[in-house]
C-alpha cells in the first residue's frame, strides 16, 4: 500500500502540491485525472523518488520512503514520449531490468518472451526502437515496466502521444495488462474518457489540490465540488450562476425562473450544472425541466449530434443521439430529468436537495 | 531528513580534489598577490605595510589609465568586427549534407593552434621583408609597417584575433541556428517575411542565448589578452599596443615593481569579476523567463 | 477563396522506395470546410504541405480557382497555415504577431489595426493585446498562430495541420467551436488535418479519409458513418469503430449466426471474403429477441455503456444509452437496414430495411 500524508511542494511563490493525503492499495489502478499544470507529473515524480516533497510523508507498506534513493525503491515508470534505450533491441530494452537485477540468462529469454507475447511483440525482439510505430515503442517501454514487477508502476499520460484509434486499441488492452501486475498502479490522464473506462480509483486533481478520490464512477455520478465536476466531464460541463430565494430558483442576471421548486436548500448564490447528455429533445416525465436557448452552431460526428446554444448569457451544449440539424440562431427547447441536475453553493461544494412536492 | 544528508556528504567527497588543486594553484598564489599589493620594500626581504596607497597610485596614474583605454578600445573593436562577423558566417553554414563537417572542420582550425604560435605566424606574416602581408602590400605600393606605424600595429592586431576568434563565435551562433525547428521558417514563409525580418523575429532571439555567451567569452579573452600582442609587437611601437597585461608584466617582471604589480593585477582581476557577475545576472534572468513559459516545439 | 484541384498528384520523397501519396484526382469547392483524416503515415500532412506549397510535389499538378500554382512559392499562394505547434514570434506583442502577415504584404495601416481588432476579439484575447506572446500559455500560443491565419481575409485557403494537439481536451472543445463558428462567418476555404475523428466530424462539411497514401473514401460525416465504402472506414471513425463480423452469402441475402438478413442487390462472386459491417450504434439489446450475445465485459463511460462481447466466434461491440437497463443474458438484433456487406473489404451491398429481424 501506498500512502501519501499532507505532502506539500512549492517553488518560491508557486504552490505545486498542496496537503495531498492519499492511500492506495496494491492491484488498485488509481488515475489522476486533471488538466496540465495540475500536479499530476510533480506528484508522480515524488511517488517515485525523483523529486522530494517540501513537507509530508510517504509511505510504502507502512515504511517511510522518503530519504530511498530511486534506485533503491522497486518503481517502474512510463512516459508520454515512448522512452526506450536507442541503441538496445527490443530484446535487450525489455531485458535491461533484469541484467541490471542479474537474473539467471535462461530466466531472462522466457520472462521477455512470455511479456513480448502479451504485448504482441515477438515478431519485433531483434529491431530497434527507431525503426518501430509510435505504438510498438510505447509496448515496449510498458513490457520493460511490467517485466520489473515493481510494486509501484507510474504511467504518465503514456497514450497521448499516439492516434486517437491507436490510443482506443492500446486503452483496451491495459486493465488486463495491469491485473497480471499485482502492483500498486497509478496514472495519470487530461481526458474523462480514458478514467472512466479504465475503471479503478480516481483523483480528481485541480492547482495541486485534491478535489476529490474514489471509485470512478461514483466520482463522475455523484462529483463533490464544481471542480471536479467540470474536470470529469467531456463535453465540458454547462453550467449557470442562479440564486434561490424561497425555494424558486433564478437565474443571476435575468431573475428568469428555473422551473422547478426546491426543498431543503437555504437561499442564497447557487451554480447549477448539468452534463451535456443528460439534456434530451423529448419531454419525459412531468418533473422534467425545460430549458430553452438559441442554436450558435451544430456539430456532427456522424453518431451523434454536439448544439452549442446559448442560454440567459451562458454557452451550453447538449449532446443528441443521432443526426439531428439546427438552423443558427433558432430557439431550441431542451428537458432535463431533475435528478441529473447539480447545484453547487458559493464554496463550490455540492448541495443536497430534494424536489418540491407540486400541490 | 539524515538520509539526505548522505547524500550531500558524498558529493562533497567528490568534488574535494578539484577544492585542493584549485586552492594549491589559485587561491594561495592569489593570497600572496594581496600581500604583495599591502607591503613595500626596500629590499632585503623586508617588508613594512602601506595599506592602500599602491592602489590609489594605481588608480590615479595616467599610465594604467592609458593601459586600460587601450584595452577597452581593442575589446570593444573586437567584439563588433567578431560578433556580427561570426553571425553572418553562422547563418551561410549550411545545416544539412557534406558541407556540414567540412565547415565545422574549417571552423575548429584556428581555435586549435597554441597562442604564441598564433603570435609568431603573425609576425612573420606581416613582415615588410618575408612576410607574405607585408611583403605584398609593400609591393602594390602601401606603406604597411607594424613595427613603426602605429595603426598598422593596431590592425594588424585586430586582424591577427579577428582571424583566431571569430570561430568560435560562429560555432557557438551556429549550435544555436541549428537547434531552431523548421516550422518556424514554414511559419515565416507563409507569413510572407523577407530574410532580414526572420533574422530579427525568429533567428536572433532563438540564439540569444549563446550569443550572450560568446559575446562574454570574447569580451574577457580580449581584455586578458597577452601573448598574441607581446610576440607580434611585444607592446610597441612605443605603447601604442601596450595592453594591461603587458603593461602589468613589465611593471612586475621589468621592473620588479611588485607593490604597485600586485595591486594593479588584483584591479584587473576585479574588473574581470565584475564584469562576469554583470553578465550571470543577466543570464540566470533570460533562465526565469525561459522555464516559466512552456510550451512550443521542442 | 479558392476551389482547389489535384491532377495526378502523387510524391514520392526522393531517398524512399515507396511513394508516400500515391496518385490522387481530386477537386474541393471554394469556401468549404475539409478534414483530411488518417492514422500517422498516411500521408495526410504530406498532402496538405503540397497544398499549401512548402513541399513540391514529384508528379501532378495543383490548381487554386483553376490556375496551376504548382511552380509558385508558398508567399505567391497567398495561403495561410497553422501548424501542430505553437509559432510565435517572441519578441513582439500578442497585436504586432497578429499583424505581422499583413504588413509584409503592405496593407494600409487603418486596415491592419482594424483585422487585428476583429481577430482578437474572436479569439478572447483582447487582453492580452500589448503582452509579449513569449509569456502565454501554450493554448494561447496556438491562439496567436490560428489569428495569423485569420487576419489574412483575402486568403485563398486556411490550412490546419493537426492544430489542437498540444491543448487541454477542455480548451480544444472551445476551440473547435470557435473553427466552426468562423467557418460559418466567414466562409473560407478550410482543409484540416487530424488524426482525432471527432475532430475531423464536426468540423468539416467533406471528410477525406486516407490511408496509406491514398484516399479511401469522401464524404459527409453522415455518409461516412452510415455506408463506409471500406473496412478501414468503418473501423476508424467510430467510437467504438463498426463491428466487422465474418458470415455467408445466399443469393441476396447475407447469413450470420442463423440469421437471414435481406441486401439490396444480389452478390454474384461466390470467392470473396465477405464480412457483415454493423455499428455498435445500430444494435438493440433485449432479454429475449434475437441472437444470444456471451458478455466479455462492460465499459461505463458516463454517457453510455459499452457491451462487449462475443456472438458466433466474433467479437462484437454494442452501445447502450445511460440510463437503460441492459439484460442479463442479453440477445442482439441489428437494425437491418443500418448493415453493410464488404467483400474482401469493399462495400458491395446494404441491407434492405424494410423488414425486422
Amino acid at each position: 500500500m501506498l500512502e501519501l500524508r499532507n505532502i506539500t511542494r512549492h517553488q518560491g511563490e508557486e504552490v505545486f502540491l498542496d496537503d495531498i493525503s492519499l492511500s492506495m492499495q496494491r492491484g488498485d489502478l488509481n488515475i489522476l485525472l486533471g488538466p496540465t499544470l495540475a500536479g499530476k507529473t510533480s506528484l508522480m515524480r515524488i511517488m517515485a523518488g525523483l523529486d522530494k516533497p517540501d513537507s509530508g510523508e510517504l509511505l510504502f507498506d507502512g515504511v517511510s520512503v522518503l530519504g530511498m534513493a530511486v534506485q533503491k525503491r522497486n518503481v517502474a515508470m512510463v512516459y508520454q514520449q515512448f522512452i526506450n534505450y536507442p541503441s538496445l533491441s527490443v530484446f535487450e530494452n525489455i531485458a535491461s531490468p533484469l541484467r541490471v537485477a542479474r537474473v539467471e540468462k535462461n530466466q531472462i529469454n522466457r520472462q521477455v518472451a512470455e511479456v513480448a507475447e502479451l504485448l504482441q511483440l515477438t515478431e519485433m525482439l531483434n529491431r530497434t526502437p527507431d525503426t518501430l510505430s509510435g505504438g510498438q515503442q510505447q509496448r515496449v517501454a510498458l513490457a520493460r515496466a511490467l517485466i520489473k514487477k515493481a510494486d509501484l508502476v507510474l504511467l504518465d499520460e503514456p497514450l497521448a502521444n499516439l492516434d486517437y484509434k491507436l490510443r482506443e486499441e492500446l486503452r483496451a488492452e491495459l486493465p488486463a495488462l495491469f491485473a497480471a501486475m499485482g502492483a500498486v498502479l497509478v496514472y495519470a490522464t487530461t481526458e474523462p474518457t480514458e478514467a472512466l473506462v479504465l475503471g479503478g480509483n480516481t483523483v480528481c486533481l485541480y492547482e495541486g489540490r485534491v478535489e476529490q478520490f474514489g471509485p470512478t464512477l461514483d466520482l463522475y455520478r455523484t462529483p463533490a465540488s464544481l471542480s471536479s465536476a467540470k474536470i470529469f466531464s467531456d463535453p465540458p460541463l454547462n453550467s449557470a450562476k442562479v440564486e434561490c430565494v424561497s425555494g424558486q430558483l433564478m437565474f443571476a442576471n435575468s431573475q428568469q425562473k428555473f422551473g422547478i421548486n426546491i426543498e431543503k436548500i437555504p437561499d442564497g448564490s447557487y451554480t447549477l450544472a448539468v452534463r451535456p447528455h443528460h439534456l434530451s429533445r423529448e419531454r419525459e416525465g412531468i418533473d422534467d425541466i425545460e430549458v430553452k436557448g438559441s442554436v450558435s452552431v451544430t456539430e456532427l460526428t456522424g453518431s451523434e449530434t454536439f448544439v452549442h446554444f446559448s442560454m440567459e448569457d451562458n454557452s451550453w451544449v447538449a449532446l443528441l443521439h443521432d443526426v439531428q440539424n439546427f438552423a443558427v440562431a433558432s430557439t431550441v427547447e431542451f428537458y432535463l430529468k431533475p435528478q441529473n441536475l447539480f447545484l453547487f453553493d458559493n464554496d463550490d461544494a455540492l448541495v443536497e436537495w430534494q424536489l418540491a412536492i407540486k400541490s | 531528513m539524515s538520509i539526505q544528508k548522505v547524500q550531500n556528504n558524498k558529493a562533497w567527497f567528490m568534488v574535494m580534489p578539484v577544492l585542493i588543486l584549485v586552492a594549491i594553484s589559485a587561491i594561495i598564489p592569489l593570497m600572496t598577490v594581496v600581500n604583495y599589493s599591502v607591503q613595500d620594500t626596500f629590499g632585503n626581504n623586508e617588508f613594512f605595510w602601506v595599506g592602500t596607497e599602491w592602489f590609489q597610485e594605481i588608480l590615479t596614474s595616467e599610465r594604467f589609465h592609458n593601459a586600460l583605454l587601450r584595452t577597452l578600445l581593442f575589446s570593444g573593436l573586437i567584439l563588433a568586427i567578431e560578433i556580427p562577423l561570426g553571425i553572418l558566417i553562422a547563418l551561410a553554414m549550411p545545416k544539412r549534407g557534406w558541407g556540414v563537417s567540412v565547415c565545422l572542420v574549417l571552423m575548429a582550425l584556428p581555435l586549435l593552434i597554441p597562442w604564441n604560435v598564433v603570435g609568431t605566424i603573425w609576425q612573420l606574416f606581416g613582415r615588410v621583408d618575408i612576410g607574405l602581408l607585408g611583403h605584398g602590400l609593400a609591393s602594390l605600393g602601401i606603406d604597411y609597417n607594424y613595427t613603426q606605424n602605429n595603426l598598422d600595429a593596431w590592425l594588424t592586431l585586430i586582424l591577427m584575433d579577428v582571424w583566431h576568434w571569430t570561430s568560435l563565435v560562429v560555432l557557438l551562433c551556429y549550435s544555436g541556428l541549428v537547434s531552431i525547428p523548421e516550422v518556424y521558417y514554414q511559419a515565416a514563409r507563409i507569413d510572407g517575411a523577407s530574410r532580414w525580418a526572420v533574422f530579427r523575429f525568429i533567428q536572433l532571439p532563438k540564439i540569444k542565448r549563446v550569443l550572450l555567451i560568446a559575446v562574454l567569452l570574447r569580451f574577457m579573452d580580449s581584455f586578458m589578452i597577452y601573448t598574441e600582442p607581446f610576440v607580434i609587437t611585444g607592446g610597441g611601437p612605443g605603447n601604442i599596443t601596450t595592453f594591461l597585461s603587458i603593461d602589468l608584466v613589465q611593471m612586475a617582471v621589468g621592473q620588479f615593481d611588485l607593490g604597485p604589480a600586485a595591486a594593479m593585477s588584483l584591479i584587473y582581476f576585479l574588473i574581470i569579476l565584475l564584469v562576469c557577475w554583470i553578465f550571470y545576472t543577466v543570464m540566470t534572468s533570460y533562465d526565469n523567463d525561459e522555464q516559466s513559459n512552456g510550451g512550443g516545439p521542442q | 477563396m479558392a476551389s482547389i484541384q489535384l491532377q495526378s498528384l502523387a510524391h514520392r520523397y526522393p531517398s524512399a522506395p515507396d511513394y508516400a501519396l500515391n496518385s490522387m484526382q481530386q477537386s474541393w469547392s471554394d469556401g468549404g470546410a475539409y478534414a483530411l483524416l488518417g492514422p500517422s503515415g498516411c500521408g495526410k500532412t504530406t498532402l496538405l504541405n503540397i497544398i499549401s506549397g512548402l513541399l513540391r510535389p514529384s508528379e501532378g499538378r495543383v490548381l487554386f480557382d483553376d490556375i496551376d500554382v504548382t511552380d509558385l512559392t508558398t508567399q505567391q499562394r497567398n495561403i495561410a497555415q497553422v501548424f501542430q505547434f505553437p509559432v510565435v514570434y517572441d519578441t513582439m506583442t500578442v497585436a504586432d504577431n497578429l499583424a505581422f502577415p499583413l504588413r509584409n504584404r503592405g496593407i494600409a495601416k487603418n486596415e491592419i489595426e482594424k483585422r487585428v481588432a476583429d481577430a482578437l476579439q474572436m479569439l478572447d484575447l483582447q487582453e492580452r493585446a500589448n503582452d509579449r506572446a513569449h509569456s502565454l500559455t501554450a493554448d494561447d500560443k496556438q491562439k496567436i498562430s490560428l489569428g495569423r491565419g485569420l487576419v489574412r481575409t483575402d486568403v485563398q485557403a486556411i490550412l490546419f495541420d493537426e492544430p489542437l494537439t498540444v491543448i487541454d481536451p477542455h480548451l480544444k472543445w472551445q476551440l473547435r467551436t470557435e473553427l466552426k463558428k468562423i467557418h460559418q462567418r466567414f466562409q473560407h476555404t478550410m482543409i484540416y488535418v487530424t488524426h482525432d475523428q471527432t475532430e475531423a466530424l464536426t468540423f468539416a462539411d467533406q471528410v477525406i479519409v486516407m490511408y496509406e497514401g491514398a484516399v479511401v473514401q469522401i464524404g459527409t460525416p453522415q455518409q461516412l458513418f452510415e455506408t463506409p465504402e471500406h473496412t478501414f472506414v468503418g473501423k476508424f471513425i467510430g467510437s467504438p469503430g463498426m463491428n466487422v463480423l465474418p458470415c455467408e452469402i445466399d443469393g441476396s441475402e447475407a447469413v450470420f449466426a442463423g440469421k437471414r438478413f435481406s441486401l439490396n442487390t444480389a452478390i454474384d462472386n461466390p470467392a470473396a471474403r465477405f464480412e457483415l459491417g454493423i455499428r455498435p450504434e445500430n444494435i438493440k439489446l433485449s432479454p429475449s429477441e434475437g441472437m444470444p450475445l456471451t458478455v466479455t465485459a462492460l465499459e461505463d463511460v458516463g454517457r453510455h455503456v459499452i457491451v462487449r462481447g462475443e456472438i458466433a466466434g466474433a467479437q462484437l461491440s454494442a452501445l447502450v444509452k445511460d440510463g437503460v437497463a441492459i439484460p442479463e443474458n442479453p440477445r442482439v438484433s441489428f437494425d437491418s437496414a443500418h448493415i453493410n456487406l464488404y467483400a474482401n473489404d469493399y462495400r458491395v451491398a446494404s441491407g434492405r430495411g424494410d423488414q425486422a429481424i
